[in-house]
């Protein structure tokens, strides 16, 4: 490998070079996650530990968060749908908000504090106490054992968690509405399925397992790179959260303008 | 008293390594014989670590030729390289114990992941051998979070020898650890290497483990061994002041 010497060059260059140093080393670091998921052994028994911990670790939160979301939703939407005696498409409106935008945000966003944060900083600190060194020297691939389980899991969970909210906040809303406008649960959601699309549902289900996918490989790479000590760990886990949000905003961000082009072709 | 005519297990020749400007390795040339423990003293930020790290494939030398029992680890694929590790035990300065797993767990980890198709059984039974040669039976539930200091060593010395290595790298066995604690630590070094017939490097820079467990000792400094011998031989001879210091600042103090 080239050093590139840090010492002659001026501060902006040194942030340049750094900052491709980092795009590229993560880009390898996918890779690798695509060379080994394929490759047996499969570790299936760490992978379901895995998705059990992520289920257990975000359920509450994302329960909590559904549901309030609903309520608040339906609640500040009706104002304006009753201007024009429009309430009655109150269970459509809610049904593809939550569908196509806000259940996989909130989602993919509450996985990224409580799950992204703790793969971070559990990897971080397996870093830097030679945790990942003493698997090596084994002859035992950390990456496979580690990164690959991690990062499977959550793409296999987000997608099942973001089925979770959905609903979580359909009942929400549907108390709201059931309160105020006397809509029974069957005609609720009959009026919910009306409203979506299998294109709805189809690309809530791929952006769903992006996202997840962003998550767990933000939070690997976050901790299989951080640095030495205490503190170390801290940012791993910092950093992992803040770079899988704003990695999330971009792809759902993407998304928008892809699904709107197939759905306007 | 050397075992010089048993062979080599460990050559290395002009090993070099540098950190962009920090020039740790600077020509280090070493042989371990079979069967004995070499001493390798040196203050902290001196090499040590990074010397056993780049046995053990974790670091990449610049320059310079190793040969572990008969292999050449330049060049090698992963595959013969973790074969190869598998016939080194690597001790870790803090134990690196997998803090998610109990204690029997840290040892089954390498077994069953490199040797398939054993029997619970099997496995059981060589996981209590292993409790019982570091003295710790007692601790085969236990979590890594609920042992001391010197367990932690015990249970990570353990781990090591479940695939019965032919070498062992013990980087700074007795650092962070009481006096008497250390004690039974130089005891279980010595009782490793009769036990599982090891060749042993222990790294410290503590004299007293030097001095108990060091069959043959030799001094890093400034990035090169700067004395090689039996512990008096070395002191002794030392022409260099700063071994001497070390000395002095061990024993006399
Ligand atoms: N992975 C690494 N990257 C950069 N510098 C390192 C790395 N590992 C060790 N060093 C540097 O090499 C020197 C020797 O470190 P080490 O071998 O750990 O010392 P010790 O003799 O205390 O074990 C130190 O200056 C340390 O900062
Ligand atoms: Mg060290």
């Amino acid at each position: 490998m080239s050093k590139i010497n840090h010492e002659k060059k001026p501060l902006i260059s040194k942030k340049i070079d750094r900052f491709f140093i980092g795009l590229a080393s993560a880009f390898s670091f996918v890779k690798m996650f695509f060379q080994e998921v394929f490759k047996p052994p499969f570790e299936f028994k760490e992978i379901i530990r895995q998705c059990y911990e992520i289920g257990y670790r975000s359920l509450p939160l994302i329960s909590l968060t559904g549901f309030i979301v609903g309520i608040v939703f339906t609640n500040q939407s009706r104002p304006s749908l009753s201007e024009f005696g429009a309430t009655s498409w109150l269970p459509a409106l809610i049904s593809i908000a939550v569908v196509r935008a806000m259940g996989p945000l909130v989602t993919a966003l509450i996985a990224a504090g409580k799950v992204g944060s703790s793969i971070g900083a559990e990897i971080g600190s397996m870093k830097v106490t030679e945790q990942i060194d003493a698997m090596e020297v084994s002859a035992i691939n950390p990456f496979k054992y580690l990164v690959v389980t991690r990062t499977v899991a959550t793409t296999l969970m987000i997608p099942i968690l973001v089925m979770y909210t959905d609903f979580v906040a359909l009942m929400g809303s549907f108390i709201n509405v059931n309160q105020n406008e006397l809509v029974s649960l069957s005609t609720f959601f009959v009026q919910v399925f009306e409203a979506i699309s299998f294109l709805d549902l189809f690309s809530s289900l791929i952006k769903s397992l992006v996202f997840g996918f962003t998550i767990g490989i933000v939070g690997c790479y976050k901790g299989y790179n951080s640095s030495k000590g205490t503190e170390g760990v801290g940012k791993a886990a910092n950093s992992s959260v803040v770079m899988a949000m704003f990695l999330i905003f971009i792809e759902e961000l993407l998304a928008l303008q892809i699904v709107n082009a197939i759905r306007y072709a | 008293m050397l075992n010089q005519d048993r062979g080599k297990v460990v050559e290395i020749r002009g090993l070099k390594k540098s950190f962009d400007d920090n020039h740790v390795l600077m020509g280090v040339d070493l042989d371990l014989y079979k069967g004995e423990n070499l001493v390798v003293l040196g203050k902290s930020g001196s090499g040590k670590s990074v010397l056993i790290k780049i046995m053990v494939g974790l670091l990449k030398q610049d320059e310079g030729s190793i040969r572990i029992l008969g292999t050449d680890t330049d060049g090698l694929t992963l595959k013969e390289l973790n074969k190869l590790r598998l016939k080194i035990g690597f001790s870790f300065q803090h134990s690196a114990l997998y803090d998610s797993m109990t204690v029997k767990e840290n040892l089954e980890f390498p077994l069953t992941r490199n040797i398939k198709g054993l029997s619970r059984k099997e496995i059981d039974k060589r996981v209590d051998e292993l409790l019982d040669a570091v003295g710790l039976p007692q601790s085969v539930n236990q979590m890594p979070s609920e042992l001391s200091g010197g367990q932690k060593k015990r249970i990570g010395v353990a781990r090591t020898l479940i695939l019965n290595p032919e070498i062992m790298l013990y980087d700074e066995p007795t650092a962070g650890l009481d006096p008497i604690t250390c004690m039974d630590i130089n005891k279980l070094i010595n009782q490793v290497r009769e036990q599982f017939n090891t060749s042993s490097i222990v790294i410290t820079h503590d004299l007293t483990c030097a001095k108990e467990t060091g069959d043959r000792m030799t001094v890093l400094l400034d990035g090169q061994f700067k004395a090689t011998g039996t512990f008096e031989e070395v002191f002794a001879q030392a022409s260099d002041q700063r071994v001497k210091s070390f000395y002095d600042y061990n024993f006399i103090k």
